[in-house]
Order: C-alpha cells, then sequence, then structure tokens
C-alpha cells in the first residue's frame, strides 16, 4: 500500500543509507589499520595516509558522525512514514536532506584526507582544522534538522487528521528522538558557529578551549542517545514481532522514551570530571543525572527480554531459560540484534563505571572509553543497523535478502570479535593505557610489559569485528547485484498488550509539555554554570597545526 | 500508568539500585576524600615564563619528606619537568598548566587523572606510599608527537633521616 506515495522519499532514502553505509565501510577499514598497529603493523603508508591520527579521524568522523547521522536520516523518516501511512509532509525535503548531507560529508572528507584537519571527530580547539571542514559537519547537522522538521511537520498532518489519537507508538519514537536531538545539538551548533568557525576563519584570533569542551560536550553525551533509539525503536517495535512476541505496553514504552528525551540532554558535565575549570558541585549534579539514564535502560532491559520470553515460550521454550534458545537464531535479522542487545548489557556495565564521578578517574581517558563504546555504539547500535538492513534493503528494493549465511557470520564474527577487542581495550586502560594514541611508536610502550596482551587482544578482536564488516557488505552487495527472487517485505510492527488508550494522555499524547520540560532541564543544568563561567572566561588560546 | 506486577517489582528494585550506587559516590568523595579536580585558577599560556610558579617549573619540598609540590608545564610533546624523584610516603601536589593545545595528565598505577587546558591551572594531589617507578602519561591527542610525551616518576625509599 501507498507505495507510489513514498516513492519520492524512498528514492532519497535509499540514496542516504548508501551514503551511510559507504562511511562505515571506509570507518571500520580504519578500524581495522588502528587495531593492528597495536600489533606493529602499518598499513597507512600503503593507503597515503600521513599518520595513525588522520586515519583515526577519518574513523571517528565517519563512524559516529556521518554513519549515525545518515542512517538515522534514512531509517526514522522510513519508519514514519509506514507508521502513520503517509509520505512525508515537506516534498523534496528528504532530496534537501540528503545533498546538504552529501555536500557536508565531501567537503568534510576532503579537508581531512588533504591532511589539514587531523582534529579528531572532537575537534577540540586549539586544534585548527580547515573553515571546510567546520563547515562541512556543520552542513550534516543541518542536514538533520531538515529531517526533525519534516518529521515534526508530518506528524503534526497525521494529528490534524486524527484529532484526539495518540501517535503511532513508531512514528512517536521517531519524533521523540528528532526533538532530543534537535535540543542536544544545539550545544555544538553554538561551539562550532560562535566560537570555531569565525576562530578557524582568522576573524578572531583567540579562544577559550574548557568553553568549547563544555558546548562539544552538551551535544557530545546526548548524541549517544541519537544513537541508540533508533535501535530501541527496533528492540521495542520491531524485534517483537520478528520474534513472534508482543510489546508489553505500549504507555510504559512512551515513558521510556519521555524519560530519554528529559534526561540525556542534561548531563553532559560527566565527560569533563577531570576538566579543571567546571567546579566539583556541578559535576557531581551531573553524575547524579547521569545515573538516572540507568533507569530508562533498565526498563528497556528488562520490557525488551519479557517480550523475546513471549515470543520463545510461543515457540515452545521450557523453563527458566529455555524459551532463549527458542527465539529465531537462524534468522539474521533477529540474531544481529540479540547478539547487538547482549553487547549493549556489557558496555552499559562500563559504561557505569565511566559515569561513576570519582571512580572515573581510574579509566579517563584511557583505552577502557573505546573499550566501552565499541560494545555500546560499535556492535549495540552498530550491529543493529546491520540487522535492520536485512529487512529494510529487501523491503526498499523488492529483492530476496542473498547469503543468508554469510549474514550470520557477520553478527556471530562482529561480537566475538568485539568481545575480544573490548576486553582488551578496558585492561589496557585499567593498566593506565591512553586512547587515541600511535601505539606502534609509542616511546614508553617498552616500560609497559602488562599492555602486550591488551594490545594483541585489540588487534585480534578488531581483526574479527572487520572481517564481520565485510561479511555484511557482501550480503548487501550480492542482495543488490545478485538476489534474482522478488520479495515482498514490510516494516515489522510488533502488537502490544497493553494499548496506548489505557496509559494517561499526559505520556501518550503531550510531548510538547515535555519538549518544554526538556528545554528548562538543560537551562537549569547549563546556564548558571555558564553565567559564572562566563565572568572570567579564558580567551587565551591561538589555533595549532601540530599534525 | 498500567503496568504488570514484575515489572513494577524490576522498576523499584532499579530504582533502589540507583540511589545506593550514588550514596556510594557521594560517601568516597566526602567521606573517602576521593575528590575530582576543581578550578584552580586560570593563566595566559602567552605568559607562562613571566606567571608565578610556573617562570620556575620543577619539585618543591614542602615538608621534608612528607610533602612536595611539582610545579609543571605540558606542552607539545613534553611534560616539563620530564624526570621528578620523591621519597616514598610522600604526598604530591601537581600544579599543571598547558602552554599550547589540550594534553592529558595521567599516572600509571595511581588514581591520577586530570585535563591540563590552556589557559586553566589543574591540580592533583597524590600519595606515593611505595618506592617505585610511575609514569605520567599524556592520554589527550595533542598533535603528531602525542605517543611520545610522558614523564617519569622515581619514588625513591625513605630516607632514615626524614623518619
Ligand atoms: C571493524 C570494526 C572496528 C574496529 C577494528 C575498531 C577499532 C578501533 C580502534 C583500535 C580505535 C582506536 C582507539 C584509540 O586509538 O584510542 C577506535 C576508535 C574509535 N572507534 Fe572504532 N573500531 C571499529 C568499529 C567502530 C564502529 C562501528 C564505530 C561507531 C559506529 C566506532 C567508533 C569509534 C570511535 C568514536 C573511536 C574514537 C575515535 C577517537 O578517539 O577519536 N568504531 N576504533
Ligand atoms: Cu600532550
Ligand atoms: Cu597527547
Amino acid at each position: 500500500m501507498h507505495q507510489r506515495e513514498f516513492a519520492r522519499d524512498d528514492t532519497y532514502i535509499k540514496w542516504q543509507l548508501g551514503l551511510g553505509f559507504a562511511a562505515l565501510f571506509l570507518g571500520i577499514l580504519m578500524g581495522l589499520f588502528q587495531g593492528l598497529d597495536r600489533m606493529g603493523i602499518d598499513l597507512y603508508k600503503y593507503v597515503g595516509l600521513k599518520s595513525y591520527y588522520q586515519g583515526l579521524t577519518i574513523h571517528g568522523v565517519l563512524n559516529v558522525l556521518v554513519f549515525t547521522t545518515a542512517f538515522n536520516g534514512a531509517f526514522l523518516p522510513y519508519v514514519t512514514m509506514r507508521s502513520l501511512k503517509r509520505p512525508m509532509a515537506i516534498k523534496g525535503g528528504s532530496a534537501i536532506a540528503f545533498f546538504l548531507m552529501l555536500v557536508g560529508v565531501l567537503l568534510a572528507a576532503w579537508k581531512i584526507l588533504d591532511n589539514s584537519s587531523t582534529v579528531l571527530f572532537t575537534f577540540y580547539p586549539p586544534l585548527q582544522g580547515h573553515p571546510l571542514f567546520y563547515l562541512g559537519l556543520v552542513l550534516v547537522v543541518v542536514s538533520s534538522w531538515v529531517t526533525f522538521l519534516n518529521i515534526l511537520l508530518t506528524t503534526r498532518a497525521w494529528k490534524q487528521d486524527h484529532p484526539g489519537e495518540p501517535l503511532p507508538l513508531q512514528a512517536f519514537i521517531s519524533l521523540v528522538t528528532y526533538i532530543m536531538w534537535f535540543i542536544a545539538s544545539l550545544g555544538v551548533a553554538i561551539e562550532v558557529l560562535v566560537l570555531i568557525l569565525p576562530w578557524s576563519l582568522g576573524i578572531v584570533e583567540k579562544t577559550d578551549p574548557q568553553l568549547a569542551r563544555t558546548f562539544f560536550w552538551l551535544t557530545g553525551h546526548p548524541i549517544v542517545y541519537f544513537w541508540l533509539l533508533p535501535a530501541y525503536l527496533s528492540w521495542y517495535t520491531m524485534l517483537p514481532k520478528q520474534v513472534g512476541g508482543k510489546i508489553l505496553s505500549d504507555p510504559l514504552v512512551r515513558l521510556v522514551f519521555i524519560l530519554f528525551l528529559l534526561l540525556s540532554t542534561p548531563v553532559g558535565f560527566h565527560h569533563q570530571y577531570t576538566d579543571p575549570g567546571v567546579p566539583a558541585g556541578w559535576k557531581a549534579m551531573h553524575a547524579l543525572l547521569t545515573f538516572s539514564v540507568f533507569f530508562p535502560s533498565m526498563i528497556t532491559a528488562y520490557s525488551v527480554v519479557a517480550s523475546l520470553e513471549i515470543g520463545g515460550r510461543k515457540a515452545g521454550g521450557k523453563g527458566l531459560f529455555g524459551w532463549i534458545w527458542k527465539l529465531p537464531w537462524g534468522d539474521p535479522v533477529v540474531t544481529t540484534q540479540l547478539l547487538a542487545g547482549l553487547g549493549f548489557f556489557l558496555g552499559g556495565v562500563s559504561g557505569l563505571i565511566n559515569a561513576s564521578y570519582n571512580i572515573n578517574m581510574v579509566v579517563h581517558n584511557t583505552a577502557f572509553v573505546p573499550g566501552h563504546f565499541h560494545l555500546t555504539i560499535g556492535t549495540a547500535v552498530t550491529l543493529t543497523a546491520m540487522g535492520i538492513m536485512y529487512w529494510l534493503l529487501p523491503a526498499l528494493t523488492g529483492k530476496k535478502l542473498w547469503g543468508r549465511g554469510l549474514a550470520l557470520a557477520n553478527a556471530w564474527l562482529w561480537f566475538l570479535g568485539v568481545l575480544i577487542f573490548s576486553r582488551g581495550q578496558m585492561a589496557g586502560g585499567l593498566e593506565g593505557m591512553p586512547r587515541r594514541t600511535w601505539m606502534a611508536t609509542a616511546t614508553y610502550l617498552q616500560f609497559m610489559e602488562t599492555w602486550d596482551i591488551p594490545n594483541k587482544m585489540t588487534a585480534v578482536g578488531g581483526a574479527l569485528m572487520f572481517l564481520g564488516g565485510m561479511a555484511f557488505f557482501a550480503v548487501m552487495v550480492g542482495t543488490l547485484f545478485f538476489s534474482r527472487e522478488r520479495a515482498k517485505v514490510e516494516m515489522p510492527t510488533a502488537e502490544a498488550i497493553i494499548g496506548p488508550e489505557k496509559g494517561s494522555p499526559l505520556f501518550t499524547k503531550r510531548l510538547d509539555v515535555w519538549t518544554v520540560v526538556a528545554i528548562v532541564l538543560v537551562l537549569i543544568a547549563y546556564v548558571p554554570y555558564l553565567v559564572n563561567y562566563l565572568g572570567d572566561a579564558a580567551f587565551v588560546a591561538t589555533g595549532q597545526r601540530v599534525w | 500508568m498500567p503496568i504488570e506486577r514484575s515489572e513494577r517489582l524490576f522498576i523499584n528494585l532499579s530504582i533502589l539500585m540507583l540511589v545506593i550506587f550514588f550514596i556510594a559516590v557521594l560517601v568516597s568523595a566526602f567521606i573517602g576524600g576521593l575528590q575530582v579536580p576543581a578550578p584552580a585558577g586560570t593563566i595566559d599560556p602567552a605568559a607562562i615564563n613571566q606567571t608565578a610558579p610556573f617562570d620556575n617549573p620543577g619539585v618543591r619540598e614542602l615538608v621534608p619528606g612528607k610533602r612536595y609540590e611539582v610545579v609543571m608545564i605540558a606542552q607539545t610533546w613534553a611534560f616539563i619537568p620530564g624526570e621528578i624523584r620523591v621519597p616514598a610516603g610522600s604526598e604530591v601536589t601537581f600544579r599543571i598548566t598547558s602552554r599550547d593545545v589540550i594534553h592529558g595528565f595521567e599516572i600509571t598505577g595511581k588514581n591520577a587523572n586530570v585535563m591540563l587546558i590552556p589557559g586553566q591551572i589543574s591540580l592533583v594531589k597524590v600519595k606515593f606510599d611505595k618506592p617505585g617507578e610511575h609514569y605520567i602519561i599524556c592520554h589527550e591527542y595533542c598533535g603528531i608527537g602525542h605517543q611520545t610525551m610522558y614523564a617519569k616518576i622515581i619514588v625513591e625509599p625513605a630516607p632514615q633521616a626524614a623518619k
């Protein structure tokens, strides 16, 4: 149904997915290089890159800035259209979003590849990249704002046609995700537009790195929820259907996403526990708020596992754990997501360590941190996105998925790989191994025997992840070019045992109220600090190109 | 909100867990004395050489054998001073700032961790109980030589006389 009306948007959704996954492809290729660097194998020189850090900039920018934004900007509009049964409200909106993203990515890539912007994906001043690098990133963000506006207007139009009805759950989640992201992205927008661009263009000479970091992390924490919420959307509302289960309670799911909207933005200072320019009191307050984000994640763990259990028991699973083996492990769409969820559990636990106000001092900026986030973003999110592609690509192209065995190999290789990789990184971090370091040439490596095994685990685990990734791309290419059979695949949408009409309207219908509350919370969490800081801001740092 | 019984139980357990975590953190911070870094003043990186105490980096003895201060400058790609000797049993306050880009400061085998941000002064206190060697490692990407940026701390056996 509606295929014809959707076609206009679908074209650009496909292109945007193509762009996102092309970024991921190059991103994980650099990941392989970084892993092998830990065994002294230098592949950079063969591909014309000047240094490990140039590769790391590519890895960070392409994986977590481009891939995620492009994937969300394709997947969530797709979900919104199917769930509301109407095309996107802005004619040409999907096209504008795609072209903004394309131009942005090309600009940033150009300035990374000419080695003028080896500033890593966090681009902390006073490291100073080329102005076009920052402009490119700005365009990527602006593209995401276009998508936000488009989703907002589409849901608005639906509401006018359906007065008094709650939005269908999947559209609701898509909208909440983008509202959250829009609020969150203002931090980095201010950082780049006000502090960085004029300074990198030479209009102002000096900048304040501490202030820039504060704006960066205002966005930098919630951005991880922007990455994560689409995976949650799939786990909550699609996976139950894919395993033959049901959503427990639709209103509870909405509550969880509202909690993410409220709690994920005002916690950025927990990335700055060790910054000298932030008073300890603010850090403690953000620590408290950070722990509370754990709460909706706990509910998610419970609800998602419970809806899986319904599916497993229906298939004949008995006993406390017997249902687990009855889940459709032969289906790559399911296996990727189950393993992603398992990885997320481990990642979440390690995240509590990072979040802990003072325990953080043991691991801050050590290899422990990449150990943590390759389980979360690198696996929970990425592997879920791959699993989504296993039904989305057939849905978009009408071609049957090609290479099911390879797709299963993708899931298991990646999962096994990341377990080894992250174990290595975390163990190294606890032994003081710094992150973002060109390990093979580190002059202190000789003194650190305890890093030996961690480095090898990073390399071996990373190589396995890379192989898993290649299996994924083989399946994508195979489906596009070699798949002969047609398939008719629809977006999976699970039923809820308790429907939205049972929930209080405040939670199921009033997103506007929660948006205002979210903004107020951000203001409370930042404005007093900023007012106080700006009193003696230190605009003292000149730009440096030291690579 | 219609919620199942087991679900409610789980939600309550989660809340309880959060409360316990947070109390644990507060206890370790305010009773155990494990504190995160806090503001210790600002400085103009261009004027480091003329600003006390950074005009004279090095180790200072405050209470012989017991308390020391290390005034340190981080710059691409070295810590100044690059080698520090203190006796076992001493408490050392590091007062550090950066001359150019953001650097990191972390001591292997210790809970000492702070960012070094141009314009800001960072303060870390560390107790060295046992003789041995530690490394101060720059843990924030600071350019092409980031992986060569470290300093060494030699903790010497406590001299008899100082006891
Ligand atoms: C084959 C798969 C992958 C491998 C082998 C790999 C490996 C690595 C390694 C070795 C590092 C460097 C750590 C350091 O120098 O501190 C790293 C950093 C990083 N990785 Fe991956 N990675 C992979 C996939 C991914 C994916 C899928 C994502 C996200 C979607 C991701 C996000 C990141 C980020 C954000 C960093 C930090 C960059 C920075 O600190 O500037 N990685 N990865
Ligand atoms: Cu450094
Ligand atoms: Cu460094």
